[in-house]
């Protein structure tokens, strides 16, 4: 008898409402390293899965934006542990897609774990940050409250394809929205397993859901699609082609528009800022009446 | 239009002479081979139909949908912008064509068709102590002639599925032939079985020509108040039921499936089911209606998608 033992090959599916579903086109494409070394088969989706992940991700938005936000901060906090218990697989597959070394991977994939905790804390305090009573000319309550936009099309950064990754999406579902993501095309793989992951994480199905392929494929129909609402660019390029032609598509129904910045000044190891997360609220303000101002000049 | 043939009519007639005949014709009804036709209706599903022809089934849909509210909590403002939408389902495309009918509840009726006023747009009214049935025949013969003065131009009945259920195939022949006289001219009459509470499909095959025996200008599938209503299967039941009507007496019946119909996919594959059953003769909102709410906005933003190329939102429909 032979010790040498069959591989088990993984099949790598999309994320779509909390279910691994293969493309609804049942194309697939070739995955490899940086060398050019087969890695694995990976769904190339279609804009029918694009609209199903939209659906997915619509229906929900209702549950995801109304937890409160230290909810939403400890399933967060428990994306974190999750991926912690699973982290040699990541750092294969960052080392593999991203021609890393064992160390310099393992060193990306603790940045990212410690991307989903800082974003976890921010849930309940961004709030703070940027809403507020705002001082009146009138006898009224003036509060202002950031929301959720709502469904959000991230395509994730093509380079980095897990610590860029988290990076983009974390700050989109921290405040209350949906997510819709588009992999890295050419290094896809950690992003799927992510799937796997957030699956495991309480996170209500349809809060991320995952989708690999072309970007500009994929992302065209979900740029002019009238039911999202906020698109990030990270993916697409700086360079006038694609990043220009959604944009333009994005303006239909006025969807909040991230742009790509240029990619050698991303730092995705560096401490992000709010800014990610700003980029996708709505300010509500509420003026409420108080009352005759009394002679101490306030009611209160 | 086919008309009776008299000799035909003529030879079901002696069914209906008694009890015992009825249920002996009832009974003789071949036995529904279940597993065969979930398959046909499953295999009938997965036709593809695209571009040009699914613009033409969208737009067949929305002309076929009975636009129904049959809530507790109805309002003349509700049923007036019921009625609206049905009249005009996408203000923004006037292209699009109106609904075949609302559906409300008899006190309603009058509501609905000044709402409706104009258009061709008719009222359909449910009635016959709507869902469950239960109440006596002269309460439910009460509530139809109402809602037949009140100018409903369709009356919605439910069987007695007790009745049915208890094998007294008399008593309900008997209700529907009294609700059928009571609409009279007017009104056409829509038998509804309940399919999901008859158990068995051969149940359904039985209560299809029983309905049709009585006279029902259509049969439908459900009320829409139960958990299981209108499948791709009871349907092709009930189509293939019409079809055999009209091929031994000659009276062309429609069928209305109704309740759990959401997406306009799924409204395609019962087109599909009709064409290949019943036949294109079917395929018109005379003979074949859908009993649906929320599947109007869905065959719109279909419609708008095929209209535009971009997915569209329930942004871009009524909330109703």
């Amino acid at each position: 008898m032979s010790d040498t033992r069959l591989s088990v090959f993984k099949t790598y599916k999309l994320y779509v409402g909390g279910k691994f579903p293969r493309s609804e086109s049942g194309r697939v494409y070739e995955v490899t390293d940086k060398k050019g070394n087969w890695l694995a088969n990976v769904p190339l989706s279609s804009r029918k899965d694009a609209r199903d992940a939209v659906v997915a991700a619509r229906k929900a938005f209702g549950g995801w934006s109304g937890a409160t936000a230290y909810n939403r901060g400890q399933v967060l906090y428990r994306v974190a542990e999750m991926l912690e218990g699973r982290k040699e697989q990541f750092v294969r597959e960052v080392a593999e897609s991203e021609g890393l070394s064992k160390a310099k991977a393992a060193a990306v994939v603790d940045a990212a774990i410690d991307r989903w905790v800082w974003y976890a804390g921010w849930t309940d305090k961004i709030a703070q940050v940027v809403g507020g009573g705002n001082p009146v000319a009138g006898p009224f309550f003036n509060l202002s409250s950031p929301e959720p936009t709502g469904v959000v099309v991230v395509l994730a950064p093509q380079e980095s394809s897990f610590l860029g990754l988290v990076s983009v999406i974390a700050p989109v579902i921290a405040t209350g929205n949906t997510a819709v993501v588009v992999a890295s095309e050419r290094a896809p793989l950690p992003a799927l397993s992510l799937g796997e992951v957030l699956a495991t994480s309480d996170l209500p199905g349809g809060v991320v859901n995952v989708l690999s392929g072309r970007t500009a494929e994929i992302a065209t129909p979900l740029a002019a699609h009238q039911d999202v609402n906020a698109i990030d660019l990270a993916g697409a390029g700086t360079d006038d082609g694609l990043a220009k032609e959604l944009e333009i598509a994005a303006a239909d129904n006025l969807k909040r528009v991230l742009r790509p910045q240029p990619v050698d000044e991303v730092d995705w190891a560096a401490t992000p800022g709010t800014d990610r997360m700003t980029a996708f609220l709505e300010t509500k303000t509420v003026w409420h009446p108080t009352g005759a101002l009394g002679a101490s000049g306030s009611s209160y | 239009m086919p008309t009776n043939a008299p000799s035909a009519a003529h030879a079901l007639t002696d069914v209906t002479a008694s009890d015992r005949t009825l249920r002996r014709f009832l009974h003789g009804l071949p036995g529904v081979d279940a597993v065969g036709l979930e398959a046909r209706a499953a295999s009938l599903g997965t036709r593809s139909i695209k571009t040009t022809a699914k613009a033409y089934a969208i737009d067949l849909a929305i002309s076929m949908v009975d636009l129904t509210t049959l809530e507790g909590a109805d309002t003349p403002g509700k049923v007036r912008a019921l009625g609206a939408k049905a009249v005009r389902p996408d203000p923004t495309d006037r292209t699009a064509p109106p609904t075949a009918a609302v559906c409300v509840y008899p006190d309603m009726v009058p509501v609905a068709k000044e709402a409706v006023a104009g258009s061709t747009v008719k009222v359909a009214s449910v009635a016959t102590a709507f869902p469950a049935g239960r109440a006596p025949l002269s309460v439910k013969l009460a509530d139809v002639r109402e809602a037949v003065a009140a100018g409903a131009d369709e009356i919605d009945m439910v069987i007695d599925r007790g009745a049915f259920l208890a094998g007294d195939y008399g008593k309900v022949h008997e209700e529907i032939t009294a609700v059928k006289e009571a609409c009279g001219t007017a009104a056409r009459l829509k038998v509804i079985f309940e399919t999901g509470e008859l158990s068995t499909y051969d149940n359904i095959r039985r209560a299809s020509w029983l309905g049709m025996l009585a006279g029902a200008d259509f049969i439908k599938t459900s009320t829409g108040k139960v958990a299981v209503n209108a499948t791709p299967a009871n349907t092709l039941l009930m189509l293939e039921a019409v079809r055999d009507f009209r091929a031994q007496t000659g009276v062309q019946v429609g069928v209305k499936p109704a309740g759990g119909i959401r997406t306009s996919k799924d409204a395609i594959k019962f087109l599909v089911l009709v064409n290949e059953t019943a036949g294109e003769d079917w395929l018109d909102n005379h003979w074949f209606r859908f009993g649906a709410s929320s599947l109007l906005n869905d065959l719109l933003m279909q419609r708008q998608k095929l209209a535009t190329g971009r997915y569209s939102g329930p942004d871009y429909v009524t909330v109703d």
